[in-house]
């Protein structure tokens, strides 16, 4: 095998090595026990390094230097975060449903990990190579609202209680586009492995990729599956069940401590298996994007575009203001939905007149043209009734 | 259109993340344990008591009116009277607090007992490193601990402390005065009474009695 292949295959071949000093029969369950322990150990590593740039970059939008005092330009910031949060005080409310209390992180957590499985991070490098790959991801996803309601029910606080119910009527909401803009790309590969997904965006046209997100609806899809994707993993500007402003913490304002920590850190990971799958459906995957830099190991291009895309969710929750309840809800379905919708009619009308005579650029022309269209018409209707301007109070003065 | 407004904030994001790199200017927070802002001549936050002289005890200004610890809105001011007398700074004997404690625990730094002082003995302090690892007896301050000299309060509030020294020797100069005056009054009929046949008793000189100014 030549250097860069070697590189590139370095992890699947540690496991299969360690795997082998193994007596047969098991192998398969120590190869897979190695891979759960490299995600269980690289994703809470990315979240660790996520949770300073994040802090230093927020800073940084806002003019200030961000954390600077632990370690050289407070790179040691997570450690001191960690040894804060493990040793603070573990408070249950006195009223609260113990049980279910405990129990609320914990499944946050194993739910977004289970996510994970089906992630392929690089070349030859996916968990479980499941047929039905992306159903996996989205069922477990949404078990995620049951974690988040557990903790807003059984802390018996009002604060939590109104978190959770905004975080599932939102997820919920926002559930429907999410799944719906993804469809597309099942459509267009005939599969809903995420590892044939990838394997579909792995061509060249001279030294540009076939990623979807270079085809219309694919763009179309992309922008929309990333707006649900900030819904749905309550990232600004849809951090409404947590907004400090007006709920404390929302459904965790009476964790504490470690359990703390676990929403925390279940937060990113869900953020990052999200990101992971956008990239996974529209950017491709491990893909190198472009044709010349394909020694660069697959596992290399999967976390840089991982820390491209966490980047560019840190730099939207620097730059927007949260929505208000009403306006979350109908984003999501009087825009959302119908873009969605029209998205899959032009992603069949894409593949069909692909065929037929109007191949090449007629296709991108109408495609592009039907969902710009679209897109102007809708805001348009949506901002017809909308006020801007200060807002009058008419009882309280 | 719809989304123009968010492209826009992004860009205006994205100019404030790469200009604070490159200009300083933009960066405003100040790394507050190695520079310091300048405190401002109007700055409270908790009271001390001024002294004349170099002698805290001695030259205390306060006479334990114990007006402050009545209009104390949280009442943290406690006053014990002494039992003997000191001269204040006209040289009249007063009452010195025996104890005068302030708890800045409690104390809401209103100021009020600032305002009520009719000696100018209580003023506010800039002092805020007052962090302590003992909450009760650590932020119960005693005489000892609340005085401050003069100087002090000229360098924190030079305006306000200029205005009441030049107070406080005006009245001194009417006292003076007065006690000049009055003295001379009662020599002259002492004179008068002197070279007067009647028998009278000689007055009392004066209601102010001392006029022996020592400063």
């Amino acid at each position: 095998m030549s250097l860069p292949s070697q590189l590139d295959q370095v992890f699947v071949l540690l496991q299969h090595w360690v795997a082998g000093l193994f007596p047969v029969w098991l192998q398969p369950f120590v190869a897979t026990v190695l891979a759960v322990v490299g995600i269980v150990a690289s994703f809470p590593a990315i979240f660790a390094v996520t949770t300073v740039l994040e802090r230093k970059g927020l800073g940084r939008i806002q003019n200030r230097l961000g954390p600077n005092r632990v370690g050289p330009l407070g790179i040691l910031q997570p450690v001191a975060d960690g040894i804060k949060s493990l040793t603070k005080e573990d408070i249950v409310p006195f009223t609260a449903d113990g049980l279910v209390h405990f129990l609320a992180p914990v499944v946050l957590v194993v739910a977004v990990f289970l996510g994970f499985a089906v992630l392929p991070i690089g070349r030859n490098m996916v968990l479980a190579n499941m047929d039905a790959g992306l159903l996996f991801f989205f069922a477990i996803g949404a078990s995620t609202e049951l974690s988040v309601f557990m903790a807003g029910w059984s802390s018996r606080n009002k604060y939590s209680l109104l978190g959770a119910m905004r975080a599932v009527a939102q997820m919920i909401s926002y559930e429907v586009p999410l799944l719906l803009s993804a469809t597309v790309i099942v459509m267009m590969t005939g599969s809903l492995s995420t590892v044939k997904i990838v394997e579909a965006q792995g061509g060249f046209t001279g030294f540009l990729p076939h990623w979807y997100v270079f085809t219309p609806w694919g763009f179309a899809g992309f922008v929309l599956f990333v707006i649900a994707a900030l819904a749905e993993t309550n990232r600004s500007p849809f951090d409404l069940p947590e907004g400090e402003s007006e709920l404390v913490a929302g459904y965790f304002t009476e964790y504490s401590g470690f359990k703390f920590a676990l929403f925390f850190l279940g937060e990113y990971l869900g953020m990052f298996s999200i990101a992971g799958f956008a990239i996974t459906l529209f950017l491709g995957g491990w893909g190198a994007p472009f044709s010349f830099l394909g020694f660069v190991p697959s596992w290399g291009w999967f976390f840089l575009k991982l820390l491209g895309a966490i980047a560019l969710f840190i730099w939207l929750r620097g730059t927007l203001p949260r929505l208000r309840q009403d306006q979350l809800m109908n984003f999501a379905w009087k825009f959302m939905l119908p873009m969605t919708l029209l998205n899959l009619v032009v992603a069949g009308a894409w593949r069909f007149m692909g065929e037929g005579p109007f191949g090449g650029v007629t296709r991108w022309l109408v495609c592009s043209a039907v969902l710009l269209a679209a897109y102007v018409l809708l805001g348009r209707v949506l901002m017809r009734h909308q006020k801007l301007g200060p807002r009058s109070y008419r009882y309280a003065e | 259109m719809l989304g123009e407004g968010i492209l826009k904030g992004l860009g205006e994001t994205a100019k404030n993340f790469a200009a604070s790199f490159v200009s300083k200017d933009r960066l405003t927070t100040i790394q507050y344990p190695e520079e310091r802002a300048p405190v401002i001549e109007n700055t409270r936050d908790f009271p001390f008591l001024v002294y004349d002289g170099e002698d805290k005890m001695a030259g205390l200004r306060c006479v334990a009116c114990q007006i402050c610890e009545k209009e104390c809105p949280p009442k943290c001011i406690y006053i014990v009277k002494s039992t003997d007398k000191k001269p204040d700074y006209v040289g009249k004997p007063q009452i010195y607090p025996a104890r005068f404690d302030i708890d800045i625990s409690v104390c809401m730094s209103c100021q009020i007992c600032v305002e009520v002082c009719p000696f100018e003995a209580i003023k506010m302090d800039t002092e805020f490193e007052l962090s302590t690892t003992d909450r009760f007896g650590g932020l119960l301050y005693d005489r000892d601990q609340l005085a401050r000299s003069n100087q002090h309060y000229h360098k924190i509030h030079p305006t306000e402390a200029a205005e009441v020294d030049a107070r406080l020797a005006e009245e001194k100069a009417k006292s003076e005065a007065k006690a000049k005056a009055a003295a001379e009054a009662a020599a002259l009929k002492a004179a008068a009474a002197a070279a007067a046949p009647k028998p009278t008793p000689a007055p009392a000189p004066a209601p102010v009695s001392v006029k022996e100014p020592t400063a």
